[in-house]
């Protein structure tokens, strides 16, 4: 049916319908919910030549930038770790712990070791991000499937051959699955660390400033370009994985 | 000849049957065999021959060991004890295929039909238009019509299995081993691979070992069943299947075939019952 395509639009409709009702019916003060197009207005004039676009931007490269270094770092030490059961053993503690400590905490720690500047932002995400990799990764080196080792063993495939051959590939989806928690988690962190004293850009502090200065369209903006930005990196992210891992789920 | 074996058969079987089946040279031989696993034992002394060039159908009680059995001759886990030798060679001097019964989780499915096909052949250092030559020789020679660029994951599980059986024939094997292959296929498909596997036997005289809990499968493809008692798993009966091939759907009600098939029932049955 031609109609069920039309189906994903019926929510966002819906949540138009929603505010204006609410804001029409007053229920709501209106300084603190400007009606949607107010809000759509602002976000338009913000990413077309606004401060938002900077911002906008801002976030973006500093969340990219992350994930690259986590990404760096945590894959291999991923493949490592999971290669060697006992490494894994020995470790898993301290991986679990920090992978279930908030990153935010880590916050004013990082601060004092890195300074107010963005590189502060970007570790302390490359941080959380890393262990959400790290921990997909060694997983899905150590839950290679068993008969496809045996496989490639039985074929003559010496260990290191397996690995690169057989184990690498089959932890490939879950190592997507790690990427893209991360990505997430690092554009919270980066958000979150934006509206931290001493930031000067970044989606994180527009939505900051603008409820600082009572601007609230502008501030409901901010947050649907964080929004669109989080959802953009999670569809780019599946579209790379489903060329990529084309077998995963299969 | 048949009416031979099959009188031979009606006597009750030797106190300790020996490892082979006698006549020709054995192509395995395994001597004091003996594997556990968490103090269970599953092998005890066992001792086996493989004939050279023939079929042997494996069967047994479920967790006999069946399985335990050609992992250990085809190395993929260690023994205990024991000795086996591919015509008084190494495992590490012979070459050897094996196929899974879970295809689905035994080819790569980030390669290609192809690929999968040719993987080992890279891994013993071919070259790239070698490779690609031997495989279409195994295509052609099979009369295999599968589109090989596609991925496992887009074929017919019968026609995955026909690709692991190629993966595992490329490199001209001496020993094939096969842990029930067949036994995810529906029954149609289950009786082309049969089919599939004799024409393969017959034009290549690989030596054979197929396990199997498909009594009727394990006959019809078998020249000798190695019938197993529940564990510690001794050899219950290693009768020989002389039925002329190649084998077709009358050999099935060929009142040989069902004698045959009846008499292993026979053992099988006493076996489960102990
Ligand atoms: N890795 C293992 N660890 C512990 N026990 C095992 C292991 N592998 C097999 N076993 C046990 O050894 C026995 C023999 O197993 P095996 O798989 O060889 O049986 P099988 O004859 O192939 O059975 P089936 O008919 O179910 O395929 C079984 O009781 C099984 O539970
Ligand atoms: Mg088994």
């Amino acid at each position: 049916m031609n109609r069920d395509k039309l189906l994903p639009f019926v929510g966002v409709v819906g949540l138009i319908l929603v505010w204006y009702v609410g804001y029409w019916t007053r229920i709501v003060d209106p300084v603190l919910l400007p009606p949607p197009h107010t809000a759509a207005a602002a976000l338009w004039k913000g990413m077309l030549g606004g401060n938002l676009y900077h911002d906008f931007i801002r976030t973006v490269a500093r969340t990219l930038i992350a994930i690259a270094m986590a990404a760096a770092i945590a894959i291999p030490l991923g493949i490592l770790l999971g290669a060697s059961e006992k490494l894994y053993r020995s470790v898993e503690f301290v991986i679990e712990f920090f992978r279930s400590t908030p990153a935010s905490a880590m916050f004013p720690l990082f601060l004092v070791i890195f300074g107010v500047g963005d590189k502060t932002k970007i570790y302390v995400a490359a941080f959380g991000a890393a262990l959400v990799i790290l921990f997909n990764v060694a997983y899905g080196v150590m839950n290679a499937r068993k008969t496809r080792i045996l496989a490639a063993k039985v074929m003559g495939a010496s260990r290191w051959v397996i690995m690169r051959d057989v184990i690498l590939w089959e932890s490939m989806p879950q190592t997507f699955v790690g990427l893209r928690n991360g990505v997430s988690l690092a554009l919270v962190i980066v958000v979150v660390a934006e509206m931290f004293i001493g930031s000067v850009d970044g989606l994180g502090h527009r939505v900051f400033e603008a409820q600082q200065l009572f601007e609230m369209p502008d501030m409901y903006a901010a947050i649907f370009a964080a929004g669109a930005l989080g959802y953009g990196l999670n569809v780019a992210l599946l579209r790379l994985e489903k060329s990529f891992v084309h077998w995963s789920g299969k | 000849m048949v009416a031979t074996t099959l009188q031979l058969l009606e006597t009750a079987p030797p106190a300790s049957p020996s490892p082979g089946p006698g006549g020709g040279r054995p192509h395995i031989t395994i001597r004091g065999l003996c594997k556990q696993f968490q103090g269970v034992t599953i092998y005890d002394k066992f001792d086996l021959d493989v004939p050279r060039g023939k079929f042997v159908s494996v069967f047994g009680p479920n967790g006999c060991g069946k399985s335990t059995l050609i992992n250990m001759i085809a190395g993929l886990i260690p023994s205990d004890a024991g000795e086996i030798l591919f015509d008084g060679k190494t495992l590490a001097q012979t070459k050897i295929g094996y196929v899974f019964q879970n295809y689905r989780e035994a080819l790569f499915p980030w390669l290609s039909a192809f690929a999968n096909i040719e993987y080992p052949l890279k891994l013993m250092g071919v070259g790239k238009a070698e490779r690609r030559e031997k495989v279409q020789a195994l295509v052609d020679h099979m009369g295999v019509k599968i589109d090989l660029v596609r991925y496992p994951y887009e074929m017919s599980g019968g026609q995955q299995q026909l690709v692991s059986i190629m993966r595992a024939l490329v490199v001209d094997p001496e020993v094939l081993f096969l842990d029930e292959p067949f036994s995810a296929l529906d029954y149609e498909m289950n009786l082309f691979m049969r089919e599939q596997l004799q024409r393969i036997f017959v034009e290549t005289g690989t030596t054979m070992v197929l396990v199997s809990h498909d009594l009727e499968e394990a006959v019809y493809l078998a020249d000798h069943v190695l019938l197993l008692s529940r564990r510690p798993a001794r050899i219950a009966d290693y009768p020989l299947i002389p039925l002329a091939r190649p084998r077709n759907d009358q050999t099935m009600s060929d009142p040989d075939f069902v004698a045959l098939k009846g008499h292993c029932l026979e053992i099988f049955q006493r076996e489960v019952r102990r």
